[in-house]
């Protein structure tokens, strides 16, 4: 037997990483993220002649648990056609054996990247939103993120605010529906759920993940996520994540979700982050266009659903939001006043 | 694309041979004579080469260890007591020589083996060489880390080579020489000067050959070494954490 040098060692498992993509449409361009169950390469599609991104197993074989997590994430994300989503375009298995599957190659930064470009609190607020629009949307067709973080949402150079990495997706089953009905009738999201989405096939998915298995990032994933009770969670617990998520917006600070009381911050978003982030699901918005709905009224100068005001804030905020008109006639009734000071003389 | 379904209860892969932790338990005595050889061939030149950087031992002295080691393995039963659970066969076979070299030494043995263990041949001139090849950091290798990163490179060094073997053999089973000598020239050999248009030039033929062949290679040597660690592991969990320890995935 043939001593394999460090080197060799090396060149063997560069060579063996990269997916064979023969047979398949698509042209190997660069590597550029690695995640814990595969990789994800930039690659041509040479029919179309466009850029995709690739994301492949480490491991061959399509009947595993990675092979149906990645298959099913393919397909949660084919059924979310939203400008917010990640467009899927193809799914199969290589030559090696390995399960992969294509999507828009998205070109900008991590949020957590682009965040230091964005100076103003509205503007910050305004891409909350968008995030917020595309986890409404999941929510409505029965999905549920599970890892909202600031590294799974991208932002592209147009400013278009995509939510990326659905691998750890939810699709809530009947019982969960019926059961959210039941906790909070009319409001939790899940009811708004296409049956024909279930019907076809999806279902299989959702017993995946397991009963206690624990799955998310710490300071976004919510107490019951990380409890592992998996079959009670619905869209609360992305909720939760929002409320850390926009913690961080407001921030800039990626250890804001983790230690919250130690962020200061304007109180009404604060209450709308400590109402999104409760312990309890039950003390958080019941769906994700009632938090939107809380952020949109403050960028109003509205008052907000999570916070009682006292007379001063109430007229802070007052003045706030017709600052201009209050100025213009204090300085008209200035002007009055001066006149009359000078025609007494 | 390969294939457009995903079936639920298959795998377009042949189905893997048990792993040794199994097939040592086995009642069948060939199948545990089998598995048995597959871990020697697997360990063998990890444990000798630890033994000597270790325990600092003659190259003599490692060889009796070697052997010894394995021949109570198989006499003892070890294999028995190992709990994919709480720990990596790896971890485990290293942890394993220590408790015996130290228990050689207490005892005062040194005993002349080789009756009873699988039929593998020790090629222990070779190691010896490879030892002198292997580049160790004298200020580092006293460390536990140090020990147990140094296992670990031997073993992945061993489950490569053993892999590259068995495609060797592939390659000739189905008259596919030059392809591994493709390889060979290209993938094992590390020399960044050569090219896949030198490789054209030299066996005269197509580029599209060389890629077709390298591919092929590869995708071979990858399946192989997957299915030969697969066998080595105790658990799936413990083929996941292992194959990505052997292919350096975290480490990307």
């Amino acid at each position: 037997m043939k001593f394999l040098s460090d080197r060799a060692l090396e060149r063997l498992r560069d060579a063996t990483d990269l997916p064979d993509l023969s047979g398949t449409h698509y042209r190997l361009l660069e590597r550029i993220a690695r995640g814990g169950m595969g990789v994800v390469f930039t690659a041509e599609d040479e029919r179309l002649q466009r850029r995709v991104a690739l994301k492949v197993l480490d491991l061959p074989g399509a009947a595993g648990d990675l092979a149906n997590r990645l298959i099913r994430e393919a397909r949660v994300l084919a059924r979310l056609e939203h400008p917010g989503i990640v467009p899927v375009h193809d799914v199969g298995t290589l030559a090696d054996g390995r399960v992969f599957y294509t999507m828009k190659f998205v070109e900008g930064h991590r949020l957590d990247q682009h965040i230091e470009s964005v100076a103003s609190t509205p503007d910050r607020l305004r891409i909350f939103l968008r995030i917020c629009d595309a986890v409404a949307f999941a929510h409505a067709r029965g999905v549920l993120h599970r890892d909202l973080k600031p590294a799974n949402i991208m932002v592209g150079p147009f400013g278009e605010v995509l939510v990326m990495d659905w691998g750890l997706a939810k699709i809530l089953r009947e019982k969960n529906r019926i059961e959210a009905r039941v906790v909070d009738p009319g409001q939790t999201i899940v009811e708004k759920q296409n049956r024909s989405f279930e019907s076809d096939g999806a279902l299989q998915f959702s017993a995946i993940t397991q009963h206690g298995m624990v799955m998310g990032t710490p300071g976004y994933m919510s107490p019951e996520q990380a409890r592992g009770d998996v079959e009670h969670l619905d869209a609360r617990s992305d909720i939760f994540s929002l409320g850390a998520l926009l913690r961080f917006l407001l921030t800039g600070n990626p250890e804001a979700a983790l230690a919250p009381s130690a962020t200061r911050m304007d109180k009404s978003l604060a209450a709308i982050c400590a109402k999104a982030s409760a312990t309890l699901p039950s003390g958080r918005y019941s769906n994700v266009s009632e938090l939107a709905l809380d952020v949109s009224r403050y960028l109003d100068g509205l008052a907000v659903a999570a916070h009682q005001e006292t007379v001063f804030e109430k007229v802070g905020r007052f003045y706030r939001r017709y600052r201009f008109f209050i100025l213009l006639i204090a300085a008209y009734l200035a002007m009055r006043v001066l006149i009359l000071i000078f025609m007494r003389r | 694309m390969i294939q457009e379904e995903f079936p639920s209860g298959g795998d377009r892969f042949p189905p893997t041979r048990r792993s040794v932790i199994e097939a040592v338990r086995s009642i069948d005595a060939e199948e545990r004579e089998s598995a048995l050889e597959a871990l020697c061939a697997a360990y063998w030149r990890p444990v000798y080469k630890y033994i000597r950087l270790r325990w600092n031992r003659a190259p003599d002295a490692a060889q009796d260890l070697t052997q010894g080691f394995f021949v109570e393995l198989l006499e003892r039963e070890l294999l028995d007591k190992f709990d994919a659970k709480k720990s990596r066969l790896r971890t485990y076979l290293r942890l394993c020589v220590d408790s015996f070299v130290m228990n050689e030494d207490k005892a005062g043995r040194r005993q002349k083996r080789g009756g009873n263990i699988p039929h593998v041949a020790l090629d222990f001139s070779a190691a010896e060489e490879e030892l002198g090849a292997t580049v160790i950091d004298p200020t580092k290798i006293a460390s536990p880390e140090s020990l147990e990163e140094f296992f670990e490179k031997e073993w992945v060094r061993g489950l490569f080579t053993l892999a590259v073997e068995e495609l060797r053999e592939l390659c000739i089973a189905r008259e596919r020489e030059r392809t591994f000598h493709l390889f060979e020239a290209y993938d094992l050999q590390g020399n960044e000067k050569i090219s896949y248009e030198q490789l054209s030039n030299e066996y005269g033929i197509p580029l599209t050959d060389v890629t077709n062949a390298l591919a092929w290679a590869r995708r071979e040597f990858r399946k192989i070494a997957l299915e030969r660690l697969r066998e080595l592991c105790g658990s799936e969990e413990e083929f996941h954490r292992e194959a990505r320890v052997a292919f350096g995935w975290d480490a990307k």
